[in-house]
């Protein structure tokens, strides 16, 4: 059975005159069976955009293979082209003076679907994702959630055999997010073999989603495994939140060096102080080092506000992999 | 491309110390690298080899909703009406007066006026044919047009005839008004020969549109500079509001590359039947246009695909935040 998506020794090297030659992957190995729900975590940078890029035909690889739907990215774009669909978040949603029926049949035609056919789906579609109301209104009229709802109908339209979702709910408010990931669960049951591979910044949304995971940073991908089995490796450690008053003063990182020199810690990480507090994430070898950790906060003259001991979670597993939180990295 | 990008790409991974290796596209196929591939389950029906024939319909679809863009926006959105009707009639009407003061022939008004019409197309093409594509990836549309099966010819094309249409309808509007304004009166000579020298002119200036549609692609601002700095020169040089002839044969040849020059020569020629005014025989001035459409047209071809691989390979068909 042929893979979804098979990537071989993927390198992407960008030059520019005067600068050194920028890795944005280096020898990427990735397989996704056909049926899965996959996602790519990692900071701004980290090469996730650059390999979608490469599996939607949009750039060539420097070096390395990779396959989509059975067919060779490079030498088979044309087949590529029409087994797949991207929806990226934020994009432009197509010409302002179109209405959502007109644009939705636009790029419709640009996959060669007949107009009757387009037009049953895409009624059909922006009924089921909320849409159906504003089917005539001009794109320039809509608010960024119902443009949003409006790209995801279009890279629906050529019933993707691959379908990319770069960053697809992105600056969405929590009630669209949710009506579009509902749908997306919903979408990729229907049909047995739908592949999705998604990028995401927000870790719960991976979670629900995703079959199996890829982290990846500074262009390599670091780990691959199902959400569950990721957070399974950190089944041996203790997650602990410290909230802290007042917030670490000036040598911050000297301080916190200090901390993860502590034995059995094995990293701690500092959230940006807000309204005096500071929230501190520790991995801890066992529950016998948090009466370290506490003695320790007390002789840096902070008071506990609050102590809590978590269940792993995808976070916990991004910050140990990669040394940051998500939102902090590529910063 | 030598052969040997063919083979990095076809297994070999040197990884990044085997330094920076773009693989060619067309030129790995070119040596051999296809391989027959076996589908995954769920792949589409549409993954499979097109034949011509629906090879054909799927780029006229395209083409037909791209310039449906156009056609739409000429009816829905009509502040267009004053500025590109209004205004080119204004700007013949300066020169009218200039001839009318200097005692030049009627049919001057005319040449005036036909001029003035024909700037609807000149426009359409610097503004909306050629730096169409650049406008696109500025705006992040572009990225979707080249993940679709569809050809960029024929998305080009279809921006051609939605601009003609858009274009058709402004120049009209002005010849109609300006005709009114200024009283012109029109001895057409031939009408097959007159639609054959305007379609002509359309098909060499849309051919040179496409063209410039990748140059301004991979050139980006720079390009768009030049969009603005072409737009003046060309009515002088073109003869928009003066017989052509008027700049001398070998200045009025050199400006004969933009087609425009020939096929307002032609169609003054033929609509107000005054071949003495004319820069060249109105048959000699088809054949060129005719010459010019199969050239523009094998230009834009090789810079189409030469830009979309140069694109691939430097990654511009987006912008960096996109």
């Amino acid at each position: 059975m042929s893979l979804a998506i098979d990537v071989q020794n993927v390198s992407r090297v960008f030059e520019s005159k005067g600068k050194e030659p920028f890795y944005a992957l280096r020898d990427a190995n990735l397989q996704v069976e056909p049926g899965e729900l996959f996602g790519l975590l990692g900071p701004n940078g980290a090469g996730k955009s650059t390999l979608i890029k490469i599996l939607s035909t949009l750039l060539l690889p420097t070096s390395g293979t990779a396959r989509v739907a059975g067919f060779d990215v490079v030498h088979e774009a044309d087949r590529v082209r029409r087994s797949i669909n991207m929806v990226s978040g934020g994009e432009h949603s197509g010409y302002g003076i179109l209405t959502v029926r007109e644009s939705l049949w636009l790029f419709a035609q640009f996959h060669g679907i007949p107009s009757r056919e387009a037009l049953r789906r895409i009624d059909e579609t922006l009924e089921i994702v909320g849409l159906a109301e504003h089917a005539h209104a001009r794109i320039n009229k809509l608010s960024t959630g119902m443009r949003q709802k409006m790209n995801f109908v279009r890279g629906l339209l050529n019933d993707p055999a691959v379908l990319f979702l770069d960053e697809p709910t992105l600056g969405l408010d929590v009630e669209t997010a949710r009506i579009l990931r509902d749908y997306l669960k919903q979408w990729i049951k229907e049909k047995p073999g739908r592949t999705v591979l998604l990028t995401t910044h927000y870790m719960a949304e991976a979670d629900e989603l995703c079959d199996r995971l890829a982290i990846i940073d500074g262009g390599r991908i670091l780990t691959v495994d199902t959400p569950a089995g990721l957070k399974r490796t950190m089944q041996d450690e203790v997650v602990l939140k410290t909230e802290i008053s007042p917030v670490l003063a000036g040598a911050d990182e000297d301080v916190l060096g200090r901390f993860r020199q502590l034995p059995g810690v094995l990293g701690v990480i500092a959230d940006r102080p807000q309204n005096g507090t500071q929230l501190l994430t520790w991995r801890l070898i066992d529950d016998g080092v948090i009466g370290t950790v506490v003695n320790e906060l007390q002789a840096a003259d902070v008071r506990i506000i609050r102590l809590e001991k978590n269940e792993p979670t995808l976070e916990d597993v991004f910050m140990r992999m990669v040394g940051r939180r998500l939102t902090d990295a590529g910063k | 491309m030598p052969a040997s990008d063919s083979e990095t790409l076809r297994g070999a991974a040197p990884g990044p110390a085997a330094g920076p290796r773009t693989v060619s596209e067309t030129d790995a196929v070119a040596a051999g690298g296809a391989r027959p591939s076996a589908a995954a389950p769920g792949t589409p029906a549409g993954a499979r080899d097109l034949g011509p024939w629906e090879r054909l319909i799927l780029n006229l679809r395209a083409a037909r909703a791209r310039a449906y863009v156009r056609v739409v926006a000429t009816g829905r959105e009509l502040s267009w009406l004053p500025f590109e009707v209004g205004l080119p009639i204004l700007a013949a009407a300066a020169y009218v007066f200039i001839y009318e003061a200097l005692g030049a022939p009627a049919e001057y008004t005319g040449f005036v006026l036909l001029g003035g019409a024909m700037t609807a197309y000149w426009m359409n093409v610097l503004w909306n044919m050629a730096s169409q594509f650049y406008w696109e990836k500025q705006s992040g549309l572009l990225e979707t047009y080249f993940l679709a099966p569809a050809s960029r010819v024929s998305l080009l094309f279809g921006m051609a005839m939605g601009g003609i249409f858009m274009s058709s309808i402004r120049a009209a509007a002005t010849l109609a008004a300006g005709s009114l304004i200024f009283g012109i009166t029109y001895h057409v000579v031939s009408w097959p020969a007159t639609m054959a020298a305007f379609v002509l002119t359309l098909s060499a200036l849309y051919c040179l549109g496409m063209l410039f549609a990748s140059v301004f692609l991979m050139y980006g601002r720079e390009a768009w500079h030049m969009a603005s700095a072409l737009q003046e020169p060309v009515y002088l040089a073109s003869g928009f509001y003066f017989p052509v002839r008027a700049l001398g044969f070998w200045a009025a040849m050199g400006a004969s590359v933009i087609p425009l020059t020939l096929g307002l020569d032609a169609m003054r020629q033929l609509v107000f039947g005054m071949a003495d005014m004319g820069f060249l025989p109105v048959a000699w001035e088809l054949a060129g246009l005719a010459g010019l459409t199969v050239v523009y047209f094998g230009l834009a071809l090789r810079a189409l695909s030469k830009m979309e691989h140069l694109a691939k390979k430097a990654g511009r068909l987006t912008l960096k935040w996109q």
